[in-house]
């Protein structure tokens, strides 16, 4: 297990998305769920980094732990900001029009789609969001 | 992610490398905000760029709205990962795809 704890700024995007790739390489992971992953990385510490402790800053923590049978990466993402859980909202309607269309949604209706399992839970004044991708 | 823009008469060609994201996408933003006025061919080539989330599909989404009104957009050299977001959400009936 690796765990990184970091100010929820959007800057941090790039570091988190670093240090969760350097693992990643470790497992011989596809590029293509390395990609998944990344962006799922970008909608999820994106989403801590503007909302959680708006307008003041915080920490998030960002772990990184390997299962096996099947091989797979569990990566936990941690915050003491408001609660919030995302997998409360409903899926967006992806059949609208350009002039119909909104994106507010749209980034965890993505990660739904591209991990094999994505939780959520608020527990002892903690934000715990756990997504699966099997590589 | 870096931008590269090539005016040609009435078309702008934008030639992104690296990766469209929370931290790039207002630099996108910002970028066509400049120049979409009197722009009426709108090309994207995607050849160099890794992936998009959700804040690169608001720019897309945004210049699509502007181009609808004033002429045409197509995204060229899409890689599997983007045209499988364009797929998941449903941007690929939005946007102008090409080879």
């Amino acid at each position: 297990m690796k765990e990184l704890t970091i100010d929820a700024v959007i800057e941090n995007v790039a570091t988190v998305t670093a240090f969760v790739d350097e693992q990643l390489e470790q497992l011989d992971c596809p590029m293509k769920a390395q990609m998944q992953v990344d962006i799922a990385i970008d909608e999820l510490f994106g989403n801590i980094a503007h909302y959680a402790y708006n307008p003041e800053t915080g920490p998030a923590t960002v772990r990184v732990e390997v299962t096996e049978n099947p091989l797979a990466v569990v990566i936990t993402f941690i915050d003491n900001g408001v609660p919030y859980d995302p997998l409360a909202q409903s899926d967006p309607d992806v059949t609208l029009s350009a002039e119909e269309r909104e994106i507010g949604g749209l980034g965890i209706y993505m990660v739904k789609k591209s991990m094999d399992d994505i939780s959520y839970e608020y527990k002892d004044g903690q934000n715990i969001l756990k997504i699966k991708k099997n590589i | 992610m870096t931008i590269e823009k090539k005016v040609n008469g009435n078309e702008l060609t934008v030639v992104l490398t690296g990766r469209l994201d929370t931290t790039t996408a207002p630099n996108l933003d910002a970028e066509l905000k400049k120049d979409l006025e009197g722009t009426e061919h709108l090309i994207f080539d995607f050849e160099a760029l890794e992936y998009l989330s959700s804040a690169g599909l608001r720019v897309l989404l945004s210049a699509q709205k502007t181009m609808n009104k004033q002429g045409d957009m197509v995204i060229r050299h899409v890689n599997e990962t983007i045209a499988e977001i364009f797929e998941v959400t449903g941007f690929s009936d939005i946007l102008t795809i090409e080879e």
